[in-house]
């Protein structure tokens, strides 16, 4: 009798120094399905995928390949078993056209020569058949997050692979994206195709799966059939409790404007745009704004250029009344603006600092930390330190003098954002301030946020996820290409609707 | 005038060949800044070898066992720049520094001991090879045709055909560029930056016998090559790391180098009275300019320099 699993992990158990990753976990995909993997950040979903791949071998637990039991030690070994994945951050040469990558490794080739016109052939149908609608000879950088993700697609399908993994895919896509990466997944499954699919959106879950394994702190909590499961209960085996997924927030007490940007422009590079045109907006106390929009429409220049990171080419910023965008970076963080940046670890820290200097980076120089003749006052920073790292509950291995780098993401972002409140801005800028974490830390760095407006200071928060947008704040700025194209009470709008704004499909005069 | 195309020819071809390894090395992932230094070794083993091989072997034999031996010894040096670069992790800057300082060095302490054990009067570090020489030239009427520019119009054609149409070009590039992406298609990243290392090291080997033999029918190697691995990276930054634009940007520096030799011979030239300080300064000055002005424009492989480490993903 033919075996029902594509793919069996049996009672796999990995550990590292001072920590199960994987205890005892069980994962059985079978022929033809879409599986979905769910759990937290650090619920042990990569470390599982890596003993797969075979970057770590597992202390226990065996892989069957199809009933018989495999041993993979290597990528390769997973890809000559026909087991294909599409990571997060794709594996693709920039300068390459889209052909190229699918071919590397396996290139065909005729008396020496590269031989693409067979593998063209080979791509286009493919392309084809599963509705990917790739041009095989665009260059990668010049074509959008989803395609670069199909042409990720066709690199499997091109290797012949029978076992798919996508690793959290969604997470760089548009709404409308998505529900054709959904479609295309569909698509694969029903021409036979097993499909593993790693996340944490239940919303996905419910709509493309047919069995969801749950994992939590690298333990098995179980495998449940979607059809006859709910969001709720999914959530509730995901985190170990009821999750409450609404933020809570206090009536809003609207108060003077402290952010006002009048018609600014950012010049891109050269021979290129403005990355900015010709914005204008206005934050007010008491209030939390979201500048949602798809990854690289020019949020981060925005910030950059309210932050100081980068020059106005025209236009005026003002903070609580004052212009600003002539101003030293310092100065303006004087004047009353923290920014939570996007890049914590090239903006936000100095990794191989302690803590405690992470600390004091925009203030040292204030005389309760510098004496007069140029020297630092140590006591003062370790006492300052010592208490945002209790205030804001900061873990790290040996407290103030932890070494930034040795921290987990979490918690540095926790001490960007103590660092940042206890400024006592106007105006607090976060930059994707949940990115990577898991639930708890996100809710936490919510809290944080809305604590911020409720004492009637202004917010701006730029954000990529889409719950987070619909969540969080009070008013809605969708950016497009560098322009602000729609303005939104989030209780008011569908996601739906955000979507086409954020696609460019869409687009409003917004007035200030 | 003769006279500045024929330069202009053999210096375009050195350029070529030692932009081309530099252009291996890169593509690799590499940065080989240790051109210079890999140039004054296979120079070294090059004319050694012409010293010592008996009079009357045919010309033939010359050509082909010095091109041999050149490309060998500059292989074997470059190894250190892929031992510490690709294994160690180390810095490739310094490791490029560290090799043109020792390269120069070396051939300085090796030409002295092999000098002084031959005549104990002569601590020179002066090779001849003042007929040997003749073997790498042919005479087409008042033409001097040097072999070094076939070979170089080979190696040019060659590299571009192994980049772009070979299975082996595109798995370099990958490492290049992303090394990450690479690995996961089941590519070997250190193989492949071993093989651009090697290329680089073979290139550079052949591009110092060839610029010694150009210059001159006896080489102090004191001097080193003055500069020319230095010159040679230039033409690989304004050539884009495309061998055929490589090409043109060695013809460029080429010209301005030939125009520093010949100059006298050009009557418009000489009664400017310039000294010739200023000719020879030229293409490093030119150099300098021209990379002021293209270098933001050209796109680098974008892993270069950087270690691969197969844990960091």
């Amino acid at each position: 009798m033919e075996n029902a699993y594509a793919i069996e992990m049996l009672n796999i158990t990995k550990k590292f120094p001072g920590i199960i990753a994987n205890d005892n976990i069980t994962l059985q995909l079978k022929k033809g399905e879409i599986h979905a993997l769910l759990g937290e950040n650090g619920a042990g979903k990569s470390t599982l995928m890596s003993v797969l791949f075979g970057l770590y071998t597992p202390e226990e637990g065996i892989i069957k390949k199809d009933g018989k039991e495999v041993k993979i030690s290597n990528p390769n070994d997973a890809n000559d078993l026909g087991i294909g994945m599409v990571h997060q951050h794709f594996k693709l040469v920039e300068c390459f056209s889209v052909l190229d990558n699918i071919i590397m490794g396996v290139e065909p080739v005729k008396n020496g020569f590269l031989d693409k016109s067979v593998a063209r052939k080979k791509v286009t149908e493919l392309s084809e058949k599963y509705g990917l609608h790739v041009d095989p000879d665009a260059i990668i950088e010049n074509i959008t997050v989803g395609m670069q993700q199909r042409t990720e697609i066709l690199k499997m399908l091109y290797r012949d692979n029978e076992v798919l993994i996508f690793d959290e895919p969604t997470a760089v896509l548009t709404p409308q994206e998505i529900s054709e990466l959904l479609q295309i997944m569909k698509n694969l499954a029903a021409e036979g195709k097993s499909i593993l699919f790693i996340t944490h959106k239940l919303a996905e879950i419910m709509e493309v799966a047919d069995r969801c394994t749950v994992i939590r702190k690298g333990k098995y909590i179980g495998t449940v059939d979607v059809k006859t499961s709910s969001p709720a209960e999914l959530s509730a085996l995901m985190v170990g409790r009821d999750v409450n997924f609404h933020v809570e927030k206090k009536p809003q007490e609207l108060k003077d404007v402290i952010l006002s940007v009048e018609n600014m422009s950012v010049a891109g590079e050269p021979g290129k745009q403005d990355v900015i045109k010709n914005v204008s907006m206005k934050v007010r106390g008491g209030e939390i704004v979201c500048l949602a929009g798809i990854d690289g429409n020019g949020q981060s220049e925005f910030v950059y250029a309210l932050s100081g990171l980068l020059p106005v080419k025209s236009g005026k910023i003002k903070l609580c009344g004052k212009e600003i965008q002539n101003m030293s970076i310092r100065k303006r963080s004087m004047s009353g603006m923290s920014h939570i940046p996007e890049d914590r670890h090239k903006h936000g820290m100095v990794l191989d600092y302690p803590l405690e200097d992470n600390m004091i980076l925009q203030t040292y120089f204030k005389p309760n930390f510098t004496s007069k003749f140029g020297f630092l006052k140590r006591k003062n920073i370790r006492s300052f330190s010592d208490r945002l790292i209790e205030m804001y509950d900061v873990r790290s291995g040996q407290g103030s003098v932890t070494i930034a780098r040795a921290m987990s993401g979490g918690n540095q972002q926790k001490a960007i954002i103590a660092r940042e409140i206890d400024k006592e801005p106007e105006l607090l800028i976060a930059v994707q301030p949940t990115r990577g974490l898991d639930v708890g830390a996100i809710e936490f760095i919510h809290k944080q946020l809305v604590a911020q407006r409720d004492a009637g200071k202004a917010v701006l928060l730029v954000s990529l996820e889409l719950d987070e947008v619909m969540d969080v704040p009070d008013r809605i700025l969708v950016m497009y290409e560098g322009e602000i194209v729609g303005e939104f009470d989030p209780k008011a709008v569908s996601q739906e609707e955000l979507g086409l704004y954020m696609a460019g499909a869409k687009k409003d005069e917004v007035k200030v | 005038m003769l006279l500045l195309i024929q330069y202009t020819i053999i210096f375009t071809a050195i350029l070529s060949l030692v932009a081309l390894g530099g252009c291996f090395s890169e593509h690799s992932g590499v940065i080989n800044l240790g051109l210079e230094g890999t140039m004054v070794i296979g120079a070294m083993g090059g004319a050694l070898l012409m010293r010592m091989l008996p009079d009357g072997t045919p010309v033939f034999l010359i050509v082909i066992l010095v091109i041999l031996i050149s490309i060998v010894v500059g292989m074997l040096y470059s190894c250190l720049l892929a031992v510490s670069a690709i294994h160690c992790k180390a810095d490739q800057t310094i490791i490029g520094t560290a090799m043109n300082l020792l390269g120069v060095a070396v051939a300085t302490v090796i030409v002295k001991a092999i000098n002084l054990s031959i005549n104990p009067d002569d601590p020179s570090s002066i090779v001849q090879y003042v007929a040997e020489k003749q073997a790498f030239l042919v005479n087409i009427g008042d033409f001097e045709f040097n072999w070094f520019s076939l070979i170089a119009l080979v190696a040019l054609i060659g590299s571009y055909v192994v980049l772009y149409k070979t299975r082996f070009g595109l798995r370099l590039c990958a490492c290049g560029e992303h090394p990450q992406a690479a690995d996961s298609v089941g590519i070997n990243v250190y193989k492949m930056r071993w093989a651009g290392v090697l290329i680089s090291g073979m290139l550079g080997g052949l591009g110092g016998i060839a610029y010694i033999i150009a210059g001159a029918s006896e080489w102090k190697f004191e001097n080193g090559v003055a500069g020319f691995g230095f010159l040679a990276l230039a033409v690989m930054i304004f050539g884009e790391w495309k061998p055929h634009k490589i090409l043109m940007a060695a013809l460029v520096f080429g010209f301005f180098r030939a125009l520093g030799n010949v100059y006298s011979g050009i009557d418009f030239l000489s009664n400017l009275n310039i000294p010739s300080a200023f000719y020879t300064m030229l293409p490093y000055i030119i150099s300098l300019v021209i990379l002021v002005f293209t270098s933001k424009k050209s796109r680098a492989p974008k892993a270069e320099g950087i270690p691969y480490d197969k844990g960091v993903r």
